[in-house]
């Protein structure tokens, strides 16, 4: 039986206010192996730690039992403590009586009594704890950014400035993200392309930046400081080398009418193309799927227009692997999907359009060539109608309950600048809330309407409804004059929510970095560690983590870089020495924990055993503990149970059951 | 009958195999047993009829220990559990030589019992190639008879088929049985509501006498220790202090063989309470057919199960909310 010392916190009032700390301290003293129990206001301080060591030194104490906070909290700080006292830090368990007690309950006797049975199942576990050794693993000096937005772009900078290697994985053709589709950004005004342009350069510029356009990661192993991913270089049948970028093949490719992603279905664009002028590469792609030459076999102009013969339609697929100490996601967002939201009349009519879509049509690249006209029939508008949160602050399934928190900046953007530009067009926008908070977005918001003129009304519409003269009829309520609006309109633009890009499931998925209902990737700490995933080795930039505007964005780019920076500044890792072990006697060699193992960890060997006085060879699991990151995933799925994780075995586990529920 | 028993022994004299697994006359004629033939001699006490249910592919894990090749006799619903074996490496394909026989379905001395026929002497009809639609029963009491298939285990009423899955030879015809729908009871207990479907389970369950019939019969239970048997896991302590025991056994056993089990019925076949152990089993797979997709255990050598197996399509945690 260990000797063990517990020590019950009272967090100044979070843990004493609702839980008899005395009254604990003196019930856990009679449990057989506790042999010094006491309390104190802060375990955490320099004199709670000094408290823990002296006792350990004076009582000869082999384990210890902090009642505390969660053990995400302080776990190492009083492991460290143990060592300090001579003792192996992996006989420390926390009893974690606030989050999952004090903080949950109002009841002082019905928390008194949940932290004793905490604190029971701690001690059950410490009794069966063994002395824990981590060992090394070395940190490869590359990081892997996914996603080449602005967030990724920013993130990579950091990074390669910083002396590391970075790779860029960007699924489209270019770089550049949302940014790049964006007109104009507020609350400067400033021209988007001109500012992120410069970027996109300087990133594929740099020495240390190596960028993979039109690839996706395809697979991921390893673990934080040895990740190895494998990244689909999908076929661009041109050239990377060879095209100059002379864009001849885009003008003489036949197959012109195909719907330009970048100005969101809005345009044109050819089989071979670039999605902006200013994509970086400056290499097209084929659509394989409108090329007439990979359709019929027919064709094939682009290839003879081609003076650097660049254009190659036998081109495959490439996997490339990579190794990297780190990994950020930066993998942005998109418009939610309009089809619940009928009533707005989306897909009706072709003036009924999203914000992103203004963008594209206020921008001089764009479908209309910067000039604002409907989609409908080219005329010039003279009532616009902007509708805010749709989707977004949602109480039903249709939409999101989140806040977008743009959509109030962009829709004063666009609400001055069409004023500005067009002072005969009358500008309304129906809102539920203006939010403004942000370096001069107020003052921003209140030019819109002080200065330009621009229509705001508190309320929200039911329904817009295509006229027969092609008007919309836009059905909405004042709330602050408590009326009924029949407005008509010739266009109406919907503040859309935004979501992650729907992509990041499955990149979520291979990192094992966890998302939230909303498919936002979660961050280690929500306020302390905004830019880490609970994922070691992940950092998060950007929207994938939660709504953000460009500003914002960056700085959290640079702040994922700097986490990521302070990883490969490592040379080696201390590695969790709580890794899975086979009883060989145990185990079938089922392979049924191997096929379960996500870091591939497990393999299988004949080894010779001696079974009880039985000499055979057996095919038994041996687990690789350098690549055993501790899941766990092998020991529930083994039927016989000769998987065990060291720190958490079965028996462990179970003398915790045992402790809470007897 | 004969045609195998000549196979076997030709098989056996020119060294095909050393030794055939099949099944040996019982002390009764409806209750043959698995049995180890070394000798060409000792086949005069092979016998394959209507009541052979049992699954001969558990016993070839211990035959792989053994020098030599076995040859083994495989209905075809058999080979599905040969099949997960060798997926599981349990078994040795090198060390076997697979005859499948031909079956078309077995009997349950259970179900003419309960058809109220009591004192029997001798079952004729029960011939696993003569196409008796009847079985003519000599019982103490006189002659009686039943028709073979309401004189068939459950399991046949849900066959998966004529085809064997694996095979060096097939011997006989078979018949595809099945003609009820497979997952109807299943249903039935699915429409209960909870507090219905515990008592239910418990009723059931609380016959159970431990004797471990349906753990040592079952080709998925082939753990060489199971965790109910081992020191490692304190499992024997808590038999002493839970009333509740023998149900957990069994639930804990489901969860064991889930993604496993071929469902080929052997549980409730040997159970000698009756207990219709096969619908836990049977509720596993109709779940991972709804949530991942139909799959057969067993089909083929080396799929992987759903349940140890990823795929971006898997369903999400969330289900089990969505469900309830």
């Amino acid at each position: 039986m260990q000797r063990i010392g517990l020590f019950v916190c009272h967090c100044g009032s979070n843990i004493a206010a609702t839980v008899d700390v005395k009254k604990v301290t003196e019930i856990m003293a009679m449990e057989p192996s506790v042999v010094h129990s006491e309390d104190y206001q802060y375990m955490c301080s320099e004199a709670g730690q000094e408290k823990i060591i002296q006792a350990v030194k004076e009582k000869n104490l082999t384990g210890l039992v902090i009642c505390s906070c969660s053990p995400r909290m302080h776990e190492a700080t009083f492991r460290k403590a143990a060592q300090k006292a001579g003792l192996n830090p992996y006989m420390v368990e926390i009893a974690n009586i606030r989050e999952h007690c004090s903080w949950i309950h109002k009841d002082i006797e019905e928390a008194t009594e949940k932290a004793v049975i905490l604190a029971r199942a701690a001690v059950a576990k410490v009794n069966l704890n063994t002395p824990l050794k981590p060992g090394e693993s070395l940190v490869t000096k590359r990081a892997l950014v996914i996603g080449g937005g602005i967030a990724g772009i920013q993130t990579a900078l950091d990074i390669a400035d910083a002396g590391y290697e970075v790779d860029i994985v960007e699924k489209t053709p270019s770089i550049g993200g949302r940014m790049s589709q964006l007109d104009k950004t507020f609350p400067t005004l400033d021209c988007s392309a001109c500012i992120l342009t410069p970027k996109m350069v300087e990133a594929s510029a740099h020495e240390k930046i190596n960028i993979y356009t039109y690839s996706e990661v395809e697979k991921v192993s390893g673990f934080v400081g040895d990740f190895t991913v494998d990244i689909r270089k999908k076929a661009r049948y041109v050239d990377m080398n060879k095209c100059t970028g002379c864009g001849a093949c885009m003008e003489k490719c036949p197959s012109k009418k195909n719907l330009s992603e970048f100005n969101r279905g809005l345009g044109n664009r050819p089989a071979i193309y670039t999605p902006f002028a200013q994509a970086i590469p400056n290499v097209p792609v084929i659509d394989t799927e409108a090329c007439i030459k990979f359709k019929t076999g027919k064709c094939g102009l682009c290839s003879k227009i081609c003076a650097a013969g660049a254009v190659d339609y036998e081109q495959k697929d490439e996997i490339i692997s990579q190794k990297y100490g780190a990994i950020v996601v930066a993998t942005g967002f998109d418009t939610i999907n309009l089809d619940k939201y009928d009533e707005y009349a989306y897909s009706q009519s072709k003036d009924v359009i999203t914000s992103l879509e203004l963008e594209r049509v206020m921008n001089a690249a764009g479908p209309t060539k910067g000039h604002l006209e409907r989609l409908s029939d080219g005329k010039h508008p003279k009532e616009i109608v902007f509708i805010q949160c749709v989707g977004s602050r949602c109480s039903d399934d249709r939409g999101k309950p989140y806040c977008s928190k743009i959509c109030c900046m962009y829709t004063a953007k666009h609400a001055m600048l069409i004023r500005d530009k067009y002072p005969d067009v009358n500008v309304t926008v129906f809102y539920i809330d203006v939010r403004t908070p942000g370096k001069n977005f107020d003052e921003f918001y209140r030019r819109a309407v002080e200065q330009y003129g621009v229509n705001y009304i508190k309320g929200q519409v039911g329904k817009v409804i295509p006229q027969p003269d092609g008007k919309l009829l836009v059905q909405g309520s004042d709330l602050l004059d408590n009326k009924q609006i029949l407005k008509e309109a010739d266009m109406v633009v919907l503040a859309t929510a935004i979501e992650p890009n729907p992509d990041v499931r499955k990149i979520a998925t291979m990192l094992t970095a966890s998302i939230d209902t909303n498919n936002f990737l979660t961050e280690a700490h929500a306020k302390l560690r905004p830019v880490e995933s609970p994922t070691a080795g992940i950092f998060l930039s950007g929207v994938c983590q939660g709504p953000k505007d460009i500003p914002e964005t960056v700085a959290q780019a640079g702040a994922a870089a700097v986490k990521a920076i302070g990883l490969l500044a490592k040379d080696k890792l201390m590695t969790n020495p709580c890794t899975a072990q086979s009883d060989i006697l145990l185990c079938n060699g089922c392979s049924a924990c191997a096929n379960v193992c996500p870091y591939g960890a497990i393999s299988y060997e004949d080894k010779e055993v001696n079974d009880h006085g039985i000499r055979e060879t057996r095919r038994v699991a041996v687990v690789n503990s350098a690549l055993c990151q501790g899941c766990g995933a092998c020991t529930v799925t083994c039927p016989s149970g000769a998987m065990d994780l060291l720190g958490f075995s079965n028996r462990q586990l179970i003398s915790e059951v045992d402790a809470i529920c007897l | 009958m004969q045609e195998l028993v000549t196979r076997a022994k030709a098989l056996l004299a020119d060294g095909t195999v050393s030794r055939v697994l099949g099944w040996k006359n019982g002390d009764m004629s409806f209750n043959p047993e698995p049995s180890f033939f070394e000798t060409e001699e000792s086949l005069a006490e092979f016998v394959y009829d209507g009541f052979c249910g049992a699954n001969l592919s558990k016993y070839m894990i211990e035959a792989g220990k053994r020098d030599g090749k076995t040859l083994v006799f495989l209905k075809p619903c058999d080979t599905y559990s040969f099949n997960q074996l060798l997926t599981e490496h349990r078994v040795d394909r090198e060390k076997a030589y697979i005859i499948g026989v031909g079956c078309r379905g077995k009997l349950d001395i259970e179900k003419i019992k309960k058809a109220g026929i009591k004192g029997i002497l001798k079952i004729e009809g029960a011939d696993a190639e003569l196409n008796d639609e009847t079985l003519k029963i000599k019982t103490i009491y006189g002659d009686s008879e039943i028709a073979y298939k309401d004189a068939m285990l459950e399991r046949c009423h849900v066959c998966k088929g004529k085809e064997h899955m694996i095979y060096d030879e097939v011997i006989g015809e078979s018949q595809d049985t099945c003609d009820k729908e497979r997952f109807a009871e299943v249903s039935k207990i699915e429409a209960m509501s909870p507090d219905e479907k515990f008592e239910f389970f418990k009723a059931e369950l609380s016959k159970c006498i431990r004797c471990n019939a349906c753990r040592n019969v079952c080709p998925a239970c082939s753990c060489r220790k199971c965790v109910f048997d081992s020191t490692k896991f304190d499992a024997s302590k808590k038999a002493n202090t839970t009333s509740f025991e023998e149900k957990m056994f069994h639930i804990i056993r489901a969860f064991h063989v889930a993604g496993r089990c071929t469902d080929c019925g052997e549980c409730s076949r040997v159970c000698p309470e009756g207990i219709p152990l096969h619908l836990f089993n049977r509720k596993f797979i109709k779940d991972i057919n709804e949530l991942y997709g139909d799959y057969q255990a067993g089909a083929e050598v080396n799929q992987r199960g759903p349940l140890t197996n990823f795929t971006f399509d898997d369903a999400e945690p969330s289900i089990v909310k969505e469900r309830g």
